[in-house]
């Protein structure tokens, strides 16, 4: 049940009105006050006019997936009145401008009506639309922070950071528009709520972060130096962030040159190419786009694949197919990025679970593509990639070196080291590669066409399947080198549970409730394909595992199956796909569904 | 198979270069194209104009897309790294190399079919982005690959070897590049070695894109009476508008001129390029007069050829960019990475 530090709120806007500051303002506070807490901004593909969402979901415990169990709405928005005030959950709360009356078919017997006269409040004491509108959010934050038993001091140091003292004015408008929420929800309402919050030390060692800038970050410590990209969303904000930190952290004091290159292409078949050319220079170099432009990428991705050239792809998934919802999440590219491309390709993949991982896994990346010489896509999602999670404070060895693979150097080629450009010299599937410009022994023609051992230009069938066969081991054999799965046992669970990337805290928080229920679960997450020896071995443990994922047709499932010994008929899908990030509730009622009464009789539960 | 391995023969007599190579030196593999075709000669010219230059040969990357243009590059410069892009996309390859290796001179072959249709899209880019390179577009109004349909360059009333008349009108590479602002535009003619040759130099000499579109006939599929891009054709309707001669920084003028006949333009690594002959009023750096000349002279019924425009204070990708002066594969890991104690500076914005 609700109550202390576990609640789940709805604030429903229209956006452009400036209500994301608002919200990231309670977020932030909340963060602030040591208290786990999750933000999930449902948005409109649209600037101005159309409604939008905030989540925020306050977890002591530290359970941070996504809750549809809302104790409170706050409901600014007339055009979404209706669905709002029909999600709050009974015994709950709504809060609501009261400048207008709200139409009486809207009122339930079971939830409390709070009303502000925000609007009311907000004409009095400024002028300007624009900034009667912004003060009107604010304004709801000071409702909610006095019904919630917000820190006042927190919000006051926050609105001190993102003002500053040259914004005097702003700040006090600010707090004076926080106070006046603040202070009418105190003299009109029992406060605080039932549902309150109580300061923690739970988050001390934490950031709070989006996974596209924790990704930049990693490109920016692997040592990145090409990014070609075309805007699309929700990955816009990865390059971005990376253009910015590079600006700051790669600019020569003395010239003020750049020690990077970022060059937003023409479309994504462009940034695809441009990144595959700095790779085959020898640069650490990426893109970064969403399913749509992972299907127009393909034809490079195989000419990368084919030719083995190192560079790596971020895909920030959205809902597919086509542009699908361009502001939804969902892991609908898993299949895509493990074949993309025409002919036989596959392709490793890493699957980050929340933004501490898109800053390691982004790292990681880069080593592996130089390692296997090979495209590397790091797949996360609108989620990860654009909400704030609270991760752990990210950590940096300074001993780290890149890892540049097998790459033949002048002196090498000088003293006569034999250079064949696709030959398994070592047994691993792994060539050894040279760099451009460096020794004339070095250069060879990288081709899509077919090619043998030496580079040379095949159409012979012995000659082009020993190479395309080797590429096969090579891509084997990276399994073992990839990030193993994370597995949580419990003591006596014969079923287990399978999942990946950003449904992990929904899982792991939905296999706790099922033990209180009876029912335990093994917890597997994958976090990279190819699948390690361990995914396999998990799977044929259990004879049932449940394969939970966002995206209709059970792509990871398919995988699994594919790509390991088990049997579809020992594996359970479950999914949900309409663009919501996944919850707990979700999980558990669908495993509950699953398990029929002989075999929740089976497991004792 | 795509080409033919080329006995090396050692000759004494033959001439060296500043670094003491022969143009053997700069050759590839033996060409596999039909006999007589026009882009041999355009290899030829490459091969002459890098050996005049002392280009070492492994700082050359040499690229392409697909198509019979896309072969050539493995017909010259053995020594260089080569690469076959994917159809069209030979622009985007070159950017990002250039991108993460400035140091290396680039070479760009390419097609009608590849840069004006397919491609056109990166064409237009590279150009707008100003990369460091020379762009050769050989352009033969034809798909030989295919065996023979019309590519977008193909003039309306060109009659294909099917006798199908085209009635689209063509997209002129020359055209094109004026009005993108491109920062060298030429055209010249695989069968005149003469006018290519110096073009190609100072192309390689230009620093930003040098497109050069070199009308390079198809012997089999386009050298036919009706077709606007056979040898008989181009021989009876090319009028070479401007003549030029690259002279390399240091290099000797030995070309004769009449006093105060040449204009010189001088590029920015310091070399010249000398206009022998241009047509009264007409100013090579001018994009305007250049793109009106060749309109008017292609409404005689002309081709014009030669180094129609350059402009050689065009900023080229990098100094766009910003970018430092050395190449980026050549920075060491140790500066690029901020280190343990940024990073707490970095993330403590997010507390």
């Amino acid at each position: 049940m609700s109550g202390l530090n576990d609640f789940a709120l709805k604030i429903a806007t229209v956006n452009g009105t400036g209500s994301a500051s608002a919200n990231n303002l309670l977020m932030k506070a909340i963060f602030r006050m040591g208290i786990p807490v999750t933000g999930k901004n449902v948005f409109p593909s649209n600037i101005q006019g159309l409604p939008t969402w905030y989540e925020i979901r306050v977890s002591g415990e530290g359970w941070t997936a996504r809750s549809p169990e809302y104790d409170l709405v706050v409901a600014m928005n007339p055009a979404t009145y209706e669905r709002d005030i029909a999600e709050v959950q009974p015994g709950g709360w709504v809060l609501h401008d009261a400048s207008w009356p709200l139409p009486r078919e809207l009122r339930r017997e079971d939830v409390t009506f709070l009303g502000v006269p925000l609007a009311e409040m907000g004409a009095e004491r400024f002028h300007g639309s624009r900034t009667r509108i912004l003060m009107k959010n604010v304004g709801y934050v000071g409702a909610l922070a006095a019904l919630l038993d917000l820190d006042r001091e927190v919000v006051r140091s926050l609105l001190e950071e993102i003002f500053g003292t040259k914004k005097r004015a702003l700040l006090d408008a600010n707090f004076e528009a926080f106070d006046l929420g603040w202070t009418w929800a105190r003299e009109h309402f029992q406060t605080p709520l039932p549902i309150r919050l109580s300061p923690l030390e739970a988050t001390k060692d934490s950031i709070l972060i989006d996974g596209n800038t924790a990704a930049a970050i990693g490109c920016l410590y692997a040592g990145a130096t090409v990014a070609s990209w075309y805007p699309i969303t929700p990955s816009t904000s990865l390059v971005q962030a990376f253009e910015a930190y590079a600006g700051e952290y790669r600019q020569d004091p003395e010239t003020g040159k750049l020690k990077v290159a970022v060059i937003q292409a023409e479309d994504e078949l462009a940034a695809a190419g441009m990144a595959i050319g700095a790779g085959w220079m020898g640069a650490r170099s990426f893109t970064s786009t969403s399913g749509a432009g992972i299907s127009l990428m393909s034809e490079f991705i195989g000419l990368a694949y084919y030719t083995e050239i190192p560079v790596v792809f971020f895909d920030i998934e959205r809902v597919g197919p086509s542009t699908g919802m361009p502001t939804r999440t969902q892991q609908g590219d898993l299949l895509t990025v493990a074949y993309a491309s025409h002919g036989d390709t596959k392709h490793i993949a890493l699957f980050p679970a929340d933004p501490g991982e898109c800053f390691e896994l982004a790292v990681a990346a880069f080593d592996l593509a130089e390692r296997f010489q090979t495209p590397v896509f790091v797949v996360s999602d609108l989620d990860i990639g654009m909400n704030d999670w609270v991760v752990p404070r990210f950590e940096w060895d300074d001993g780290y070196r890149p890892d540049r693979g097998k790459v033949l150097g002048a002196e090498e080629l000088e003293a006569g080291v034999e250079f064949l450009r696709y030959a398994d010299v070592d047994g691993d599937g792994i060539p050894w590669r040279t760099l451009p410009g460096v020794h004339p022994r070095g250069a060879y023609f990288t081709r899509g066409s077919g090619h043998d051992y030496r580079a040379r230009y095949t159409e012979d069938a012995g000659p082009y399947t020993e190479v395309v066969d080797r590429l096969l081991r090579k891509h084997r054999n990276a399994r073992e080198h990839v990030p193993p799965p994370i597995v949580r046992r419990r003591p006596g669970a014969r079923l287990g549970l399978v999942t990946v990337g950003g449904c992990d805290c929904a899982c792991r928080e939905a296999v706790e409730r099922l033990a209180e229920e009876g029912v335990e679960l093994d917890y597997l997450r994958v976090r990279a394909f190819p699948f390690s020896d361990q995914v396999e071995a998990f799977l044929l443990e259990h004879e049932t595992s449940f394969v939970v994922e966002q995206n209709r047709d059970a792509q990871l499932l398919q995988l699994l199956v594919a790509e390991t010994a088990v049997t579809k008929d020992r594996l359970v899908s479950l999914r949900r796909y309409g663009g919501l990030p996944l919850s707990a509730v979700h999980v558990v009622e669908d495993v509950l569904a699953k398990l029929d009464a002989r075999t929740r009789a089976e497991v004792g539960a | 198979m795509s080409w033919i391995e080329k006995p090396r023969v050692h000759h004494p007599s033959l001439e060296e270069n500043e670094l003491g190579l022969t143009r053997r030196d700069y050759e590839g593999r033996m060409s596999t194209l039909c006999a007589g075709c026009g882009h041999d000669s355009i290899t030829a010219a490459i091969i002459e104009a890098f050996w005049k230059l002392s280009v070492p040969p492994h700082r050359v990357a040499k690229l392409s897309g697909i198509g019979c243009s896309a072969k050539t590059p493995t017909y010259f410069i053995k020594e260089a790294h080569g690469f076959n892009a994917v159809h069209g996309r030979m622009p985007s390859i070159a950017t990002g190399g250039n991108a993460a290796n400035r140091g290396l001179v680039y070479v760009g072959i390419s097609g009608d079919g590849d840069s004006l249709s397919i491609g056109l899209g990166q064409l237009c880019h590279a150009v707008r982005r100003n990369v460091d390179m020379l762009y050769v577009l050989e352009n033969n109004g034809v798909y030989g690959l295919t065996k023979g349909q019309f590519s977008a360059s193909a003039d309306v009333g060109s009659v294909a070897k099917t006798g199908e008349v085209n009635r689209q009108r063509p997209i002129d590479p020359v055209l094109l590049a004026l009005s993108l602002g491109a920062g060298f535009v030429a055209r010249s003619f695989s069968g005149d070695k003469a006018q290519l040759i110096p073009i190609l130099e100072a192309g390689l000499g230009h620093r930003g894109l040098a497109l050069v579109d070199v009308i390079s006939p198809c012997v089999t599929f386009n050298d036919h009476e009706g077709s606007t891009k056979s040898y008989r054709y181009t021989r009876e309707h090319e009028v070479e508008a401007v003549t030029a001669d690259f002279v390399p920084l240091r290099g000797e003028i030995t070309a004769d001129y009449e006093p105060g006949s040449a204009r010189e333009v001088r590029m920015h690594d310091g070399s010249t390029v000398r206009f022998r002959k241009v047509p009264e009023d007409y100013d090579p750096t001018d994009r305007d007069a250049a793109y009106a000349y060749v309109r008017e002279r292609q409404e005689a019924g002309e081709i014009p050829t030669g180094l129609l425009h350059i402009d050689p204070e065009a900023e080229e990708m990098h100094e766009v960019m910003g970018t430092v002066e050395t190449p980026l594969v050549d920075l060491p890991y140790e500066t690029l990475c901020p280190g343990r104690e940024k990073l707490a500076e970095i993330t403590a914005a997010f507390r």
